[in-house]
C-alpha cells in the first residue's frame, strides 16, 4: 500500500516483452537512479527471454563490478548468472575512445594520426560540453546498426539540463559544418575552393578576433584539426541526423525516471515536454523511491498523539486520571499539530531532535533505566509510533509532489518503484527493482 | 574565511540548497555576499521564490543582522561578449562573431572556453574592489556542477592554459587559476548519507586534492531525525516480545490488542527493521566520510526544504556549526 496507484500506471513487462521495443531510453535529473533502472530493465528483459545490451553512462563502482563491466573498454560484455533464456551484455561508455573510433574509423591513418595527436581534438574528445552526450548518441547508433541485440537499454549522461543530450549533437553537426569551421579552415586553404571567396572580405577580421581571443597557438591548433577533419564533417551531421531519427522512431521508446521529491519531478516535467516537443516517443514515468506503509490506515497525527500518551503515561502514572482518548487529544492541541496541513507538519521533523518529547532527548531525563535494555515498551513503542508518523508524513509529501506532476501531464503513464532501504549493487538487487518496477503495473500495490 | 566559497555535490543532493543557505549564513551581521549559478537553471531564483534572474547582480535575500545576498545567474555567451568589450572593444566583431556561431562555438563546444568564462566571471566578483578599495563582496559563493566535473571545471583553466600556451585567454586562465588555488578558495562538497553520494564525494576529495585545488568542509544534506536511539534499536526491538508492544499500542488507544492495535505490531516492526537497516548504513557511510580529516556539517531534513523559511533555518544551522 503505498501512494494511490497512479491514474495511468506504466505496464513495463508490456515494454519489455514486445519485440517492436529495440531502443528504451533512460533520461532524468541526477541522482535519481536513472543507471540502476536501466540496468534493472535490461536484466529483467534478458530474463524474460531477450537479447538485451545496457549501455551506461557512469555507474556506480560496485554495480559495474557486479555485471562485470568494471573495466573500461568500450566493447559489450556478456552478464554472467543471468537467469532465463535471454542475455544480458552491458557496456559502460568511454568518450575519448568512443570519439578515437569513429577518427579511425573514417579518416586514413596518417591523417587519423594528425587528428588524434591535435592537442586541440584531444581536449575535445577528452569530455567537455557535449561531447559525452554526443558519444553517448553515437555509441547508441553503433550498436542499433550491428542489430546483434534486439533491445537496447540507454542510460543517459547527468546532463547539466535536460536539453543537453537531445542537443549536443545537433549542435556539434552543425557547428563542424557551419560557417565558422569553412572560415577556420580558409587560411590554411588560402586559394582554395571558389565558394570560399566570398567570405574573403570580413575573414581577416574574425580570424584576427579569434587570434586575439584564443591566441595564435591554439587557433593554429584548431585549424589544422578543422582541416584534418575536412572529410569527416559531413559524416557527423549525417550521423547526428541518423541518430536523432532513430529517437523518434516507432521502436524507441523513452522512460523518463524521476524520484518523488520537487526538484525531479520539475525536471522529469520539463523532459516530457522536450520530448513531446521533439517528437520522441515516451513511454512513462518511473517513480523511484516511492514510501509506502503496511499500517497506512494509522494516520501521522493519530500515531503521534499515541506516542505522546504512551510517554505521558511514563513519565508520571499519578497524572493517568484522563482516558488516553482525552489526553490525546490535547496532545494534539498543546503540540499544536492539528492546525498543520500535510505539507507542513513535517518541517517539525527538522526540530525532532531538538524537541523535548523526542526519544533521544528525553530517554536521559526520564527514569527508564530500570529495564536492562535501557528502553522501557511504553518508550519503544512510541518510537515505533513516531517512526511511522514520519512514514505517514512522507508518503503525504511523496503523494502530493507526485499529483502535481499528474496533474500537468496527466497523459504519462506512471510505474511507481518501491523504496529499497539500502543501495543496489548486484544482480539480485536490480531483480528487486525490476520486480517492483513491474508491479507497479499490477494494480499499483507494492 | 575563504572568499570564494564553490559548492559542489552529486546530483540531487541539494548543493543549489546549500549554496544558498550558505551566502544567507555568510551575509550575516552586515556582510554583503554573491551568490552566482553557473548551469543556466535558474535554481537560485527558484529557491528564494523570484522571477528567473537575468545576468546581472542583484539583491535577492537580506540576511539577519543587515547582511546582503546578491545573485547572478552568470550566462557563458554574455560572459563572452562582455568579455571581448571589455579587454577588445570588440563589440560589433562580437556581434558578426555570433553571427558566424563562433560565440556558440567558444561558449558550446570549444573545450574549456565556456568553463574559463564561468569561473573566470566569479573570479572577477572576487577581486573586485570599490572606488575606496574595499572588496564590493565580502565573499562569493558559486552553485558549481556536480562532484562528477568539479574538479574538471575548476581545473579546467589549466587545461586552457595548457593548449593556448600563450595569448589573452592563457592569461585570464592563469589569473584564474591563481585564485582558484589559493587559500582565498574553497571547495565544499555536499552529501547524503547514502553509499553513491558518499562515493561520489570521496572519489571528488582525491581529485580535487590531486588537483591541488583547496577542498574545504564536506556538508551532508537532508539527514533524518534520529527517531529510534541505538539501545531501543539493538536491544529494545529483538528482546520485547510483539505481545507487549501490542497491548501498549492498545493502552494508547489505538484499538485491542488483539485486534486493530494487534495488527499494527507487524507493519510497525517492519518499518523499524527498514529504519534500522538505513540506520546502519548511515552510521558506515559518516564513518566513511569522517576519514578525510575536513570539517563534517549536518544539515536537517526540511519537509520543504525549498521554501523561504526553510533555508534560513538551515543558514542558522550552518551559522550554529561554524561556518562563517
Amino acid at each position: 500500500m503505498s501512494l494511490d496507484p497512479a491514474r495511468d500506471p506504466l505496464d513495463v513487462d508490456a515494454l519489455l516483452d514486445d519485440p517492436k521495443t529495440r531502443i528504451v531510453v533512460c533520461c532524468g535529473s541526477g541522482g535519481v537512479g536513472k543507471t540502476t533502472t536501466a540496468a534493472a530493465l535490461g536484466l529483467r528483459a534478458a530474463e524474460r527471454g531477450r537479447t538485451v545490451v545496457v549501455l551506461t553512462i557512469d555507474p556506480a563502482r560496485r554495480l559495474a563490478q557486479s555485471m562485470g563491466i568494471d573495466s573500461l573498454d568500450n566493447v559489450p560484455r556478456r552478464v554472467k548468472d543471468v537467469h532465463g533464456g535471454g542475455e544480458l551484455h552491458a557496456m559502460m561508455l568511454d568518450m575519448k575512445r568512443t570519439f578515437d573510433e569513429i577518427v579511425e574509423a573514417h579518416a586514413d591513418k596518417d591523417r587519423a594520426e594528425a587528428i588524434l595527436s591535435n592537442p586541440f581534438y584531444q581536449s575535445l574528445s577528452a569530455g567537455f560540453a557535449g561531447t559525452q552526450e554526443y558519444m553517448a548518441m553515437e555509441k547508441l547508433g553503433q550498436l542499433r546498426s550491428r542489430d546483434e541485440w534486439d533491445l537496447i537499454v540507454v542510460d543517459t549522461p547527468p546532463s547539466r539540463s535536460a536539453l543537453d543530450f537531445l542537443d549536443a549533437p545537433k549542435r556539434l553537426g552543425s557547428f563542424l559544418d557551419g560557417k565558422l569551421i569553412r572560415l577556420l579552415m580558409a587560411p590554411a586553404k588560402v586559394g582554395g575552393r571558389a565558394g570560399m571567396k566570398f567570405l574573403n572580405v570580413g575573414m581577416s577580421m574574425m580570424t584576427g578576433a579569434l587570434g586575439k581571443l584564443l591566441g595564435g597557438q591554439l587557433l593554429r591548433d584548431v585549424q589544422t584539426f578543422v582541416a584534418a577533419m575536412d572529410t569527416m564533417f559531413g559524416g557527423f551531421r549525417k550521423r547526428a541526423d541518423a541518430t536523432y531519427r532513430l529517437l523518434q522512431a516507432p521502436g524507441t521508446a523513452f522512460l523518463v525516471v524521476a524520484s518523488p521529491e520537487r526538484d525531479a519531478l520539475r525536471e522529469a516535467a520539463y523532459f516530457v515536454e522536450r520530448l513531446a516537443a521533439d517528437d520522441m516517443p515516451l513511454a512513462g514515468l518511473v517513480l523511484n523511491r516511492v514510501h509506502g506503509s503496511g499500517a497506512a490506515g494509522l494516520s501521522a497525527e493519530r500515531a503521534l498523539a499515541a506516542a505522546e500518551s504512551l510517554e505521558e503515561r511514563e513519565e508520571g502514572p499519578e497524572e493517568r486520571g484522563e482516558g488516553p482518548e482525552e489526553q490525546a487529544a490535547e496532545n494534539l492541541e498543546a503540540s499544536g499539530i492539528v492546525d498543520q496541513d500535510g505539507g507542513k507538519v513535517g518541517g517539525r521533523n527538522s526540530s525532532a531532535s531538538e524537541a523535548p518529547n523526542s526519544p533521544e532527548a528525553s530517554g536521559s531525563s526520564r527514569p527508564t533505566e530500570d529495564t536492562d535494555s535501557g528502553a522501557s515498551v511504553e518508550q519503544l513503542t512510541a518510537g515505533l509510533l513516531r517512526l511511522h508518523a514520519e512514514r505517514m508524513r512522507l508518503l503525504a509529501r511523496e503523494r502530493h509532489t507526485r499529483d502535481r506532476f499528474t496533474a500537468l501531464h496527466p497523459e504519462v503513464a506512471v510505474a511507481e518503484v518501491a523504496a529499497l532501504p539500502g543501495d543496489v549493487h548486484d544482480l539480485d538487487g536490480l531483480r528487486t527493482i525490476g520486480d517492483r518496477l513491474a508491479e507497479a503495473s499490477d494494480g499499483g500495490q507494492v | 574565511m575563504s572568499r570564494l566559497q564553490v559548492v559542489s555535490g552529486k546530483g540531487g543532493t541539494g548543493k543549489t540548497t546549500v549554496a544558498a543557505a550558505l551566502a544567507l549564513a555568510l551575509a550575516t551581521e552586515g556582510k554583503r555576499a554573491l551568490l552566482v549559478e553557473v548551469e543556466g537553471r535558474q535554481g537560485i531564483a527558484q529557491l528564494f521564490e523570484t522571477e528567473a534572474l537575468p545576468y546581472e547582480e542583484r539583491k535577492i535575500a537580506v540576511a539577519p543582522g543587515g547582511g546582503e545576498v546578491y545573485a547572478l545567474a552568470i550566462d557563458p555567451e554574455l560572459a563572452l561578449l562582455d568579455y571581448l568589450q571589455m579587454f577588445y572593444k570588440l563589440g560589433s566583431a562580437g556581434r558578426a562573431l555570433k553571427k558566424l556561431g563562433a560565440v556558440d562555438f567558444a561558449t558550446t563546444i570549444a573545450p574549456g572556453l565556456r568553463d574559463v568564462l564561468l569561473t573566470g566571471k566569479a573570479c572577477e566578483a572576487v577581486r573586485r574592489k570599490d572606488k575606496r578599495g574595499r572588496y564590493a563582496y565580502d565573499c562569493v559563493i558559486m552553485d558549481a556542477p556536480p562532484t562528477g566535473r568539479i574538479t574538471r571545471f575548476l581545473n579546467v583553466n589549466d587545461e586552457v592554459a595548457g593548449l593556448a600556451k600563450i595569448g589573452p585567454i592563457h592569461n585570464q586562465a592563469q589569473a584564474v587559476m591563481r585564485v582558484l588555488k589559493s587559500p582565498e578558495t574553497s571547495v565544499h562538497l555536499v552529501t547524503l548519507l547514502e553509499e553513491m553520494p558518499v562515493q561520489e564525494t570521496v572519489d571528488g576529495i582525491a581529485e580535487l586534492r590531486a588537483a591541488q585545488l583547496p577542498v574545504g568542509r564536506v556538508i551532508v544534506n537532508m539527514v533524518r531525525p534520529a527517531l529510534l536511539d541505538e539501545a531501543e534499536l539493538e536491544l529494545g526491538l529483538e528482546r520485547t516480545p510483539r505481545t507487549a508492544i501490542a497491548k501498549s499500542l492498545a493502552a494508547a488507544g489505538l484499538g485491542g490488542a488483539r485486534g486493530a492495535a494487534g495488527r499494527l505490531v507487524d507493519p510497525l516492526l517492519a518499518q523499524a527493521a527498514e529504519y534500522a537497516e538505513r540506520y546502519a548504513l548511515e552510521g558506515a557511510q559518516r564513518a566513511v566520510l569522517g576519514e578525510h580529516g575536513l570539517p563534517l556539517h549536518e544539515l536537517p531534513l526540511l519537509a520543504d526544504g525549498l521554501d523561504l523559511g526553510g533555508l534560513y533555518e538551515l543558514a542558522a544551522e550552518l551559522r550554529q556549526q561554524g561556518v562563517s
